[in-house]
């Protein structure tokens, strides 16, 4: 399939870039708002087609225990879930990072705590990029704004899973997931053949050859030296994550008085408010991120020298406040605007908060 | 001297290529380090080491991925079905085997074992029962017997506060998706024997296709039983038998010749502890 203008729902989209990417396998277990992933994967039946493995797993334990076991043997495997199920699948995630199985997790956030409601939310920030689990560990964490981008971030994730031996994960929205948006689809990649996969994971559990000694995959070190050793070489590699692969989006920042700092379906409201007030005279920027883990610290600082403040707009209690105000080094007034437990902020909100809290 | 002795032709035993020269951490007579060696064995005799890859719990074989000399993966506390699932599900060609105590399979990894089973996984799983967590200090396990002391039972285990001993093995062998369910042990060489027929032909089952293969050892654990290794071999033969009796459970898909599952699943009266 050459690269086609479709219309889908970014759920779907996820879906069908696992078959288009050459993904392996996916093991899931049903949950709104992210129900469809799994659903168009059993309906496209990619076992027939590229040979991918699909499995509904008993559990979200089971299925991110399922993503390490299938991982760990040097293939593309992911899962996906909503902010519940992610909860359930931190200890996981911590292993998959102690391992360094490179994988891909899909979060479409849901408004919390506990059961909370179905509705978009983006109140798991600290979850992903903070751990989430235990122990000093990072997920590469991407955070699409578009259904173009929950197709294409996928594409992306496999490509730094494997450069980094890294969970990926694509933390997105119940709005970005159940919405239908136009997307150019891609041309096929074919799944690795075993040569491929022999050379791109050389650490995995494939079966032991005469060659070489047997492949290991654990997370556990009970020689606390050694386990030092590994922490700093884990922070070796978040640290060139940092330096290498920031990614964001700066909208309207170069004659800015103010900027507007958002992700994911914020960042869609917010590019709204911008305009808006810009149609008032009131010049505003967006900075968007797209990586949040590593988080575009050194570009935040850089702009907080010739703005005059920021306000950080996410639906949530005001959670990457946090890490704006630290890139920001308290050089302007940095506030935070939210809609939270499945309220979705309309633009003429954002803009009176920033009016209010920021302009003044 | 000795290298006269030790010539092809002299030659009665050594140990399989299967295993590493690594120097197991288990204490002295405990049963982990024989089925080690069957499982080992056997994976020589049938010429899988290149295509064979194992999957390790939490607990007191955490480490088994150094002592076996075949791809292995260490998984989190209970979840070694779910590892082992994705990774036949994915390399059907690789044997696939997991190795797990009572507490991880029976305890923490119950939904993961009962769905992989039920799934029919074409896998082989390895238990060790014995009847305690050794690991963390010998604290109750889902299979600790009644009135049988632990460190978190130090009066016995109290059906009123504890519940029963599970039989997960029964349980196993009443899913339709277990091809062969059996329970051996490995404390006398007939025995050792038995067991080892037993993990090859789940083994060889695998190869076949025929779903998932279940070998349940009972074991000891002298250090956490608080017993010499002749005292808990004693022990387990009087007092963990009669709970867990050895034998077949379910061979070819088929309850065993002379199981009356009901009587295993439902009305086998759990025996008390001698004290």
């Amino acid at each position: 399939m050459a690269k086609e203008l479709q219309l889908m729902k970014g759920n779907e989209a996820i879906a069908r870039a696992m078959i288009a990417s050459g993904c392996d396998g996916y093991f899931g277990y049903p949950i709104t708002p992210q129900s469809e992933v799994m659903e168009t994967l059993m309906a496209e039946k990619p076992w027939e087609t590229t040979g991918m493995t699909v499995l509904q797993a008993e559990s979200e334990m089971a299925s991110i225990n399922m993503v390490y076991g299938g991982a760990a043997t040097g293939k593309k495997v992911a899962t996906s879930s909503s902010s519940p199920g992610i909860s359930l699948m931190q200890e996981g995630l911590t292993y998959l990072a102690g391992a360094e199985i490179p994988c891909l997790i899909v979060n479409v956030m849901r408004g919390g705590p506990g059961l909370g409601t179905i509705q978009p939310s983006q109140s798991d920030y600290f979850q992903s990029v903070k751990g989430g689990g235990h122990g000093d560990y990072q997920l590469y964490t991407l955070a699409p704004a578009s259904v173009q981008e929950m197709y294409d971030f996928v594409f992306d994730a496999w490509d730094i899973a494997f450069k980094y031996r890294n969970p990926v994960l694509i933390l997105s929205d119940g709005a970005i997931g159940q919405c239908m948006e136009k997307l150019y689809t891609r041309d096929f990649t074919p799944r690795w053949t075993e040569e491929e996969r022999r050379k791109n994971a050389p650490w995995g559990t494939w079966g032991k050859p005469a060659t070489r000694g047997h492949n290991i995959i654990t997370s556990l070190e009970l020689d606390s030296a050694k386990q030092e050793i590994f922490n700093h070489k884990l922070q070796a590699k978040y640290a060139e994550m940092k330096e290498k692969e920031v990614r964001y989006e700066m909208l309207n920042c170069e004659d800015a008085d103010y900027i507007i700092v958002a992700y994911g379906s914020s960042s869609r409201i917010a590019m709204k408010a911008m305009q808006m007030a810009r149609e008032k005279g009131i010049k505003v920027g967006l900075f968007r991120l797209i990586t949040l883990f590593p988080f575009p610290t050194k570009q935040l600082n850089e702009l907080s020298k010739k703005v005059k403040g920021m306000l950080c707009v996410e639906m949530s209690a005001g959670q990457m406040i946090e890490d704006v105000r630290i890139a920001t080094e308290c050089n302007i007034p940095v506030e935070h605007f939210g809609r939270f437990g499945g309220i979705i902020p309309t633009p003429g909100e954002v803009l009176e908060a920033l009016e209010n809290k920021i302009v003044k | 001297m000795a290298n006269d002795i030790v010539k092809p032709e002299n030659l009665v035993y050594s140990r399989t290529k299967v295993l590493t020269d690594a120097t197991m951490h288990y204490c002295p007579g405990c049963g982990h380090g024989t089925t080690h060696r069957i499982v080992a064995e056997v994976i020589e005799e049938l010429g899988i080491q290149g295509t064979t890859v194992g999957v390790a719990p939490v607990g007191c074989s955490v480490l088994a991925y150094n002592y076996f000399d075949v791809d292995f993966q260490e998984a989190a506390h209970g979840r070694a079905p779910a590892l082992a699932t994705a990774i036949k599900r994915l390399n059907p060609d690789l044997n696939v085997f997991t190795y797990q105590g009572d507490g991880d399979l029976a305890a923490i990894g119950t939904a993961e074992t009962v769905h992989a089973a039920n799934r029919g996984e074409n896998i082989t799983m390895v238990f060790v029962n014995n009847g305690i967590y050794g690991m963390t200090g010998g604290q109750m396990a889902p299979t600790t017997l009644v009135g049988m002391k632990s460190a978190t039972t130090p009066y016995g285990r109290c059906v009123e506060r504890n519940g029963y001993p599970l039989r997960i093995t029964e349980m196993l062998a009443t899913l339709p998706g277990t091809y062969y369910v059996t329970r051996q042990s490995v404390h006398t060489p007939a025995a050792v024997r038995k067991a080892k027929a037993a993990i090859k032909q789940a083994f060889l089952n695998q190869q076949n296709k025929k779903g998932l293969s279940f070998v349940e050892i009972v074991s000891n654990c002298n250090s956490g039983w608080k017993m010499t290794p002749v005292q808990a071999n004693k022990w387990m033969e009087e007092n963990m038998f009669p709970n867990y009796p050895i034998g077949d459970i379910k061979v070819d898909g088929k309850i065993a010749e002379g199981i009356d599952i009901n009587r295993l699943v439902v009305d086998h009266p759990l025996s008390v502890v001698n004290k």
